[in-house]
């Protein structure tokens, strides 16, 4: 597999479609697994995560697995290569450096569903799905799961469930993220006080890029903290009640803003445009943010020439890994910067909308 | 006879009363001994150890005290886990798990899965779940103190249990 070919493609999840996609960006729901008799991979030895990635690779292959998966190695793979995983969000940040020894992922050629393999826990599942889709993620994964545990024999307590390295992902195993795009609630200064109140149900609230990550760009990933003691089902019901309501409100929000001051949104949106448009230099931090004012001005209808699967692109180039894969050669910090700006440039003046 | 010190035989001249629990413990130490143990307040009008006096009477932790706990198949010590957060294998669920249900319940407020299963462990059963959401109901009955329902809960768990788990 050539990650390079992989470039001008958007994965699943910036595809910009699906249910509530003028709020939801995407819908990620993941599995812990870990194989019955081994030592989770943290005590595991270099010879029984080969063992592990053996078994994990034969059964990824020979199941019945839905789309079809590819399996690359991530040990031996370049730095570049690993970062640009990541900023897919097809492996994770632990996975890419933290960890060493025998590991990678497998996916399909639509970046919708991936396994990681020797991660925190032998098997990381994922299923991505476009906006708002917690069902549908979850059938896939269901399913997913299945074909793989026909070839596997998973760690399993009656009382606990799935077991898992660390205790905090017990019993299901399961953690169900909706990444939003909340930039009126922002604008309007209640973000603070929805997450205060997600916090009080046991919900977590990270920036776009996992653990520690914080939020650039208005984009929130909500998750359970939970996993032990209710079913898959229930736990996702409370998570798409919450994500409801946290809906109706940024849509409040947004009217409001068309409401009230609707020139200087349009002014904000517009000078966004004008800088991603004539920069010179420009880091990731102030191109999310003014993408994200794009990103409003294509919902609230304020902008008419450029589309959200041109915003998701612009989004994913403008990020490191994916940015010097473009330019065909590394660039340190201010290269980076001017690249990126370059980058930008070029592409909005093709589009037409300066 | 007058009681000598339990620890050095020299004349006893402090005495401790400690009843635990509706067990009465004494302790005799001499003077010396009692300073060495931290048990007597320092001549300099320091405070009395209450920590070192508590350690007297109650002894030494005992050995199934949760943080001696190890397990025999991937020899993890259940402190190590806790200073790294990380179990070491599968087995250790078993091995530590008096340690780890109340942590459990801190974390999950539930300590019993009520999800998904293997094929191979006999998938979800309804049987299962609804034991799982009974004792569930149980817990929460419990934590509103409303016990008479928690009592008929309690009675309906252990006839089911009874009937499907032998113990």
């Amino acid at each position: 597999m050539n990650l390079d070919d992989m470039l001008p493609t958007l994965g699943e999840w910036l595809r910009g479609t699906g249910p509530d996609s003028d709020a939801v960006v995407s819908t990620r729901i993941r599995l812990a697994r870990n194989l019955a008799d081994f030592p989770f991979t943290t005590r595991a030895s270099a010879a029984q995560k080969s063992e592990v990635e053996a078994r994990a690779r034969e059964a990824i292959a020979k199941a019945d697995v839905t789309p079809k998966l590819d399996y690359i190695s991530v040990n031996g793979m370049a730095p570049l290569d690993r970062l640009f995983l990541v900023e897919r969000q097809l492996i994770s940040r632990e996975l890419a450096n933290a960890l060493d020894g025998p590991r990678g992922v497998a996916f399909d050629s639509r970046e919708s569903v991936s396994v990681m393999v020797n991660e925190e826990d032998h098997l990381r599942i994922q299923v991505m799905q476009s906006g708002l889709a917690l069902d549908t993620a979850w059938e896939r994964i269901d399913a997913v799961d299945d074909a793989l545990e026909t070839r596997l024999r998973y760690a399993f307590h009656d009382r606990f469930g799935y077991l898992t390295a660390c205790p905090t992902n017990v019993g299901t195993g399961m953690r169900a993220s909706v990444l939003l795009h909340l930039p009126a609630l922002g604008i309007t200064k209640q973000i603070e006080k929805v997450f205060k109140a997600l916090q009080k149900i046991n919900l977590a609230v990270r920036g776009l890029y996992g653990e520690g990550s914080r939020a650039s760009g208005d984009l929130y990933q909500i998750s359970n903290q939970v996993t032990l003691g209710k079913s898959e089902p229930r736990l996702l019901a409370e998570i798409g009640e919450v994500i409801g309501m946290i809906l109706t409100y940024e849509r409040q929000a947004r009217q409001v803003l068309m409401k009230e001051r609707r020139q200087a949104e349009h002014d904000r949106v517009a000078r966004a445009i004008g800088t991603l448009g004539s920069a010179t230099m420009i880091n990731t931090d102030e191109t999310m943010e003014l993408l994200s004012a794009v990103r409003l001005g294509i919902h609230l209808h304020l902008l008419d020439d450029l589309d959200l699967t041109t915003v998701n692109q612009l989004f994913i180039h403008s990020q490191s890994a994916h940015l010097q894969k473009l330019a065909g050669h590394a660039l340190d910090g201010e290269a980076r910067n001017a690249a990126r700006a370059k980058y930008l440039r070029s592409r909005l003046r093709d589009l037409g909308t300066r | 006879m007058k009681p000598v010190c339990q620890f050095c035989g020299q004349p006893a001249t402090v005495h401790l009363t400690d009843i635990v629990q509706k067990v009465k413990k004494e302790s005799h130490l001499c003077e010396a001994c009692a300073r060495e143990k931290q048990l007597m307040p320092d001549p300099a009008g320091g405070q009395l150890n209450l920590q070192a006096l508590v350690a007297l009477v109650l002894g030494p932790p005992p050995a199934n005290e949760p943080t001696a706990l190890i397990c025999p198949s991937c020899g993890l010590q259940y402190t190590e886990f806790r200073k790294h957060g990380r179990l070491g294998c599968p087995a250790d669920y078993a091995a530590f798990r008096p340690a780890l249900e109340p942590l459990l319940d801190k974390i999950h407020r539930a300590t019993t899965h009520a999800g998904k299963a293997p094929r191979s462990a006999g998938g979800a059963s309804p049987e299962r779940s609804e034991l799982a959401d009974l004792r569930e109901q149980l817990r929460s009955a419990v934590a509103a103190e409303r016990y008479e329902e928690a009592a008929v809960l309690r009675d309906t768990i252990r006839q089911k249990e009874g009937a499907d788990e032998p113990r």
